[in-house]
């Protein structure tokens, strides 16, 4: 980070897309018995989430699986309807509905899916793909000379060389591993300034996953891009982003710089997440085995009262029980949302 | 560890297909499990883990054949089977009695519309004739008991149970009539990683008190390295090397071994760059020529696209075998 985009980031003005207080409930399909008792069922799968994604900063998202942090991409591209909140993009709300308002949307902030097998047409090229993503978001050019540049342009900078290759392969013909390059190719297409990448490598093998993480963190880099990395994977966030926050039972229940958060998890529950993560140097160190939790999350259409950790968190406290924590902000801009930390300052922070 | 083995395989091949459009998913495999340990094979995607663990207990379906070598099973009173050559009622009473499997995607394995007690009782009705319905319900409730679960949960179908308690009730399933060894193929790849620490912690303490060997299939160098005894490293359906797992987390030999370690990031310790490994792993189809791995390997020379390396020990005295041309 130059110091330029350092006092940028102090200022607050490189906030590219902000969340703000979003929250997502789905609707349960009703049965007889909750016709009759006049009970609307709701999936609490996002609750009041707050984050910032900041021009050239890579945000992971950690959290386990139904914890909501797909949601929360899904709500970011406008894919979804809010139940509550608000996105703003550079600082003015959005809620793109269809059409041309979406698809102006969209132009900035683009997706990229998990799975790289089903996210291209099995029975279109390359070419195809990248030709319709330059063409809607206006950036074919005129005429067949300067669409073949862009394509090439686009294939070149996901390291997909020489282009003429690729071109006109179909997505069988890829490996996973190109094929995802693909996906983030026509993701580019569109020249965002904004990335949500929905666990892009999990389906990859593990060899060449890194390899993808890299580019993304080069695009970062070259292109000034805002990521979203949603993961359930602690310590590829710790390699890749910025910044980390960590997500349980449709809320953040932790956030901070990467460093800080995986080194010294505050919450209860980022530090059962360290401390279950496969480690290596674990074995090596013939650390003793220390108790970590047990239990499952929660059922989000009837979340616990109070914080949803407490059923499996080992420090609760009678509060935890009945009242929702709210950010406690501790030292180098890290923050949890945990009762432990009331009134509190960063020493507790550190195990 | 007693160094006594339990299960042997020597020159292993299994084809997909025969004829012109066949291809070799095993090549040449020797591999051998010892009484009490647990033996780690990672690989990628298309590496053959998942086919040798249904080629040694004879699950492998059409197209697949075995073409080549043998698979022995030692029993622990004395006496050898040869598992490849039993007949299908030997097979039947062999499974499940000596060697159990925990498949892929077991969150999937249940049949929805039975309750965990019939799925497991069913095990003990094939396997125990003799035994009473009160018995078997008994025996129910200790496996369950075994992998955690409460006992109130034997009544529940499938879809009520989370994935995690679909996975022990797998894990109880397999461990229904004590056999010697549990093959579990990516076992936990569709938990969380809290509950597969669980899981895994439950299954070590299991592994002390009934002492029965694991082969453990997964992709997830970094879990093996921690649970297992021993690991064997698979690159293009060869095995490229085996060792201990302290040994091939302190100092791997193959280059391959090298790269997949350093394709996990770190959770502690400096921050450093990573690369993972160029290229991408090859298709049955295509397998390149001499060794599998030297279009990605950046140690490649003169020997290696040409002649395939044979598994063998690198240095005289050490309990490892690499195959790899730098090790000759």
């Amino acid at each position: 980070m130059t110091t330029e985009q350092a006092a940028d980031a102090r200022t607050g003005t490189d906030v590219v897309l902000e969340a703000r207080g979003v929250t997502k409930h789905f609707p349960v399909r009703r049965t007889a018995g909750d016709l009759l008792a006049r009970r609307h069922r709701t999936v609490h799968a996002v609750d009041d989430v707050s984050l910032e994604l900041r021009r050239g900063t890579v945000t992971a998202l950690v959290g386990e699986s139904g914890s909501g942090k797909s949601t929360v991409a899904r709500l970011l591209a406008q894919l979804y309807p809010l139940t509550a909140g608000e996105v703003e993009l550079g600082g003015t709300a959005v809620r793109a509905g269809r059409g041309r308002s979406f698809r102006r949307y969209v132009k900035q902030v683009q997706l990229i899916f998990q799975d790289p097998f089903a996210s291209l047409n099995p029975v279109h090229t390359v070419r195809y793909h990248l030709t319709r993503a330059l063409r809607i978001h206006g950036r074919a050019g005129s005429g067949d000379e300067e669409l073949e540049k862009n394509l090439a342009a686009l294939l070149e900078r996901v390291q997909l060389t020489p282009p003429r290759q690729f071109l006109d392969k179909f997505p069988h013909e890829l490996s996973g591993g190109q094929r995802q390059r693909v996906a983030i190719a026509r993701a580019l297409g569109a020249d965002p300034r904004v990335l949500l990448a929905d666990e892009p490598v999990s389906m990859l093998d593990v060899s060449i996953r890194l390899g993808v993480l890299n580019l993304l963190r080069d695009l970062k880099e070259r292109l000034h891009l805002a990521i979203l990395y949603i993961t359930h994977d602690i310590a590829s966030a710790r390699y890749f982003a910025d910044t980390t926050l960590v997500m349980y039972a449709g809320r953040i229940v932790e956030g901070g710089d990467s460093e800080t958060v995986t080194q010294y998890p505050a919450h209860p529950y980022t530090q059962l997440l360290i401390a279950s993560a496969p480690d290596p140097d674990r074995v090596a160190d013939a650390q003793a085995q220390e108790e970590t939790g047990s239990g499952e999350p929660p059922s989000l259409i009837d979340p616990p009262a109070g914080c949803r950790f407490h059923p499996r968190c080992p420090k609760a406290m009678e509060r935890c029980r009945t009242e929702l924590p709210p950010r406690f902000d501790l030292a180098d801009g890290r923050w949890a949302a945990c009762w432990l930390y009331d009134g509190a300052t960063a020493e507790g922070a550190a195990k | 560890m007693t160094a006594e083995p339990i299960l042997t395989i020597s020159g292993l091949d299994v084809d997909y297909g025969t004829g012109a459009s066949g291809v070799r998913a095993l090549r040449n495999i020797d591999l051998t499990l010892h009484r009490g340990e647990v033996l780690g094979l990672a690989g990628e995607s298309g590496s053959g883990k998942s086919t040798l663990a249904y080629a040694v207990t004879r699950l492998l379906s059409p197209p697949g054949v075995i073409t080549g070598g043998d698979v022995h099973y030692h029993r622990p009173g004395g006496g050898t089977i040869d598992i490849l050559a039993l007949s299908p009622e030997q097979l039947r009473a062999f499974r499940w009695q000596e060697l159990s499997i925990v498949f892929q995607g077991a969150m999937n394995s249940l049949n929805p519309v039975h309750t965990v007690h019939s799925q497991l009782t069913d095990v003990l009705t094939a396997h125990r004739p003799g035994m009473r319905a009160a018995e078997r319900t008994a025996r129910a409730e200790e496996l369950l008991s075994l992998v955690g679960i409460s006992t109130d949960r034997l009544a529940a179908y499938p879809h009520q149970l989370s994935g995690g308690m679909r996975q022990r009730v797998m894990i109880a399933m397999a461990l229904a009539l004590e056999p010697e060894i549990v093959i579990m193929d990516e076992p936990t790849t569709a938990l969380d990683v809290v509950m597969q620490r669980q899981i895994l912690r439950t299954l070590v303490e299991l592994r002390e008190r009934l002492s029965f060997s694991v082969v453990f299939i997964t992709h997830d160098i970094s879990l093996l390295i921690e649970f297992s005894d021993r690991i064997a490293i698979m690159y293009g359906g060869r095995i490229v090397e085996q060792a201990g797992a302290t040994e091939i987390y302190r100092d791997p030999r193959h280059p391959y071994s090298e790269g997949l370690l350093h394709s996990f990031p770190a959770l502690h310790g400096p921050r450093r760059e990573l690369t993972g490994i160029p290229g991408s792993p090859p298709h049955l189809s295509a397998m390149p020529t001499g060794c599998a791995f030297h279009p990605r390997c950046a140690k490649a020379f003169e020997p290696c696209a040409t002649r395939v390396p044979v598994l063998a020990a690198p240095d005289a005295d050490q309990d490892r075998e690499v195959a790899c041309w730098l090790h000759r």
